[in-house]
């Protein structure tokens, strides 16, 4: 059935998952997990441990975990990969929480993969397909997915097409501008802004399709919301009954613009944006950025900004902003059962780490919690998992050993993070106080 | 140039001077030396003319070209190529100053992976520094190539043609 079985090359020791609990367990906490041996490297809040339990898989993109606790991962392969395939099922033969065999299969190098309603939906970079899912969630036919999504835009910048589904029948894609911020010449210095954008028109926003309609192309498909320059990490909120998108905000502001903005101002800005988005919103790229640092939306220097002056009167804000280019490539609301309460509808958005910092040294390669009530973030935003780098300071991208990419939730409510960089899939669970 | 002018010597010595076999093998052997030594004054000269080079380069590739391709030339994954231990920029000069001159928007693999970011154009650029910025980047991040002269980038603007192996 399916095709190519291939052993795991690097999977934990068996120590990682002996039973003795964690030293500082002293008081009798209601232990949902087993208790195991933080081997994973990170930094995690009190109570909470990682385990690697996968490696060296390559370019993991996002992941999606069956009810069963079976894991899907999305691969961007190229020639080099060890694996020739776009969609990895990890397997535990045994069912002690270590994976086994990685079965590979799907022609299909990208980014998205969502399960819904029996189909496990996986894109390309300009397509969508699904495969039809046994009662146990395993694809049935691995070598015949069924397109429902086809022709999307690819001019191999922010290509990524992400996906979500919601709750009656529609799923989401990203289609990412294939500029930094429309500009004539793209990331050139002092290149102006198109006016209008014409890259809207097929890009630079979420478009809605049928989750279960063949072959449809934009004709089909209904622009949603625009003005988002590249989104890779969404989900749909249960609580709200609404889609939530990350976006990464323009780069170079100091390359392209270096009279009004210094190396450290443009380290800092524009903001990574989270935004709740309602049918027709507009969130206004390239005509403005978010700046952080004063909660406005800034007029863009391509189209006359000096970054004092306020622009998009009709663009949404968002929920809640954070430094520039830290890259949210993936984002999960937290519906779980085994995290403390006020981790419950809580988002947590994987950074994969900057590159546009430099000079300054380069952030991000975390994960993120934002608190969240009633649909709206509490709070401030905190780091929930570091040390995915190994390094204290990287002034070049390449240096971070493991770049954290897709989030997904367990059926036991643990929290699966994938990392692209090595290929390492995580899973967080908690322990106890 | 240097040689000529020492064959020159040479026979203007044996004609003006008719001296013997074994007296010219002599002079020859001294003069095979002192031109030698020439030669590798010539030499420093050039390291130290490379080394100049490498220097301003740097400065331009503070400016012009770290925020994308970084500090160690290391690039960014899937985003901005390497430009440590490049085929493109290790190999035939005119590619690279083509790039570097017009941008680049194509997508091509580099070794084997593919690259995302557009590059900007940087015409703008004097001949000299970009002479100077890729002989910085040939001789950096553990690159060993040769320099990159002002009459290389001058070549490739006259021919804005675009040479590819």
């Amino acid at each position: 059935m399916i095709k190519y079985f291939l052993p795991l090359l690097l999977v934990v020791s068996s120590s990682a998952f002996c039973a003795v609990p964690l030293k500082d367990h002293s008081a009798p906490a209601k232990a949902i997990v087993t208790a195991f041996q933080d081997t994973s490297g990170l930094s995690l809040p009190k109570g909470f441990a990682a385990v690697k339990i996968a490696d060296g898989l390559g370019v993991a993109r996002h992941i999606a975990v069956t009810p069963q606790g079976e894991v899907y991962v999305k691969l961007a392969f190229n020639k080099r990969g060890k694996y020739q395939n776009g969609i990895l099922r990890l397997v535990d033969l045994d069912g002690d929480g270590r994976v086994d065999t990685v079965e590979a299969f799907g022609k299909i190098s990208g980014t998205g993969i969502a399960i819904k309603n029996g189909y496990l939906y996986a894109s390309s970079d300009e397509e969508v397909y699904r495969y039809k899912l046994d009662n146990k969630n395993v694809v049935i036919h691995p070598n015949e997915p069924e397109k429902i999504i086809t022709g999307l835009i690819n001019r191999h910048q922010h290509e990524s097409k992400s996906i979500v589904l919601d709750n009656v029948g529609n799923i989401y894609v990203n289609i990412g501008a294939y500029a930094n911020a429309c500009q004539i010449q793209d990331r050139t210095l002092h290149s102006p802004g198109h006016m209008p954008c014409p890259i809207l028109d097929s890009a630079g926003g979420i478009w809605q399709f049928k989750a279960d309609k063949l072959n449809q192309t934009y004709a089909d498909g209904i622009r949603y919301a625009t003005g988002l320059r590249n989104v890779v990490g969404l989900d749909w909120n249960t609580q709200t009954n609404s889609l939530f998108v990350m976006q990464h905000g323009r780069d170079q502001l100091h390359d392209n613009w270096p009279e009004l903005f210094d190396e450290k101002t443009s380290a800092e800005l524009p903001a990574e944006t989270m935004y709740e988005i309602h049918k027709g919103d507009n969130a206004g790229w390239p005509y403005i950025y978010y700046n952080q640092l004063l909660n406005k939306k800034i007029l863009a220097p391509e189209y006359g900004g000096d970054g004092k002056k306020e622009g998009g009167e009709n663009a949404i804000n968002p929920v809640i902003a954070f430094p520039g280019h830290l890259a949210p490539d993936g984002l999960l609301f937290y519906t779980g059962n085994q995290f403390p309460e006020r981790y419950k509808n809580g988002a947590f958005i994987a950074f994969h780490g900057s590159w546009n910092r430099a000079p300054e040294p380069q952030k991000g390669y975390f994960v993120v919690f934002v608190p969240f009530k009633n649909g709206k973030p509490v709070g401030n935003w905190e780091i929930f998992a570091d040390g995915f780098s190994g390094k204290e300071i990287i002034t070049s991208t390449r240096q971070a050993d493991h770049r954290p990419c897709g989030l997904a939730q367990g059926p036991d409510g643990s929290l699966y993070v994938s990392d692209d960089s090595k290929g390492t899939i995580y899973k967080i669970s908690y322990q106890g106080k | 140039m240097k040689k000529n002018n020492h064959c020159k010597f040479i026979r203007s010595m044996r004609s003006i001077v008719k001296i013997g076999f074994i007296k010219q093998l002599v002079i020859l052997v001294g003069l095979i030396g002192s031109s030698a030594c020439l030669l590798g004054q010539t030499k420093a000269l050039n390291d130290a003319a490379q080394k100049a080079s490498v220097k301003r380069g740097e400065i331009i590739y503070k400016k012009v070209c770290l925020s994308c391709h970084m500090a160690d030339g290391g690039g960014v994954p899937h985003l901005n190529p390497p430009l440590a231990q490049s085929s493109y920029v290790l190999g035939d000069k005119s590619k690279i100053i083509y790039i570097v001159l017009h941008g680049m928007t194509d997508r091509v693999p580099i070794e084997d992976e593919y690259y995302s970011n557009n590059m900007a154009p940087h015409s703008d650029l004097t001949n000299l520094e970009i002479a100077d910025v890729l002989t910085y980047v040939r001789n950096s991040f553990g690159n060993n190539a040769t320099a990159v002269s002002i009459a290389d980038v001058k070549a490739s603007r006259l021919n804005g043609v675009k040479k590819k192996k």
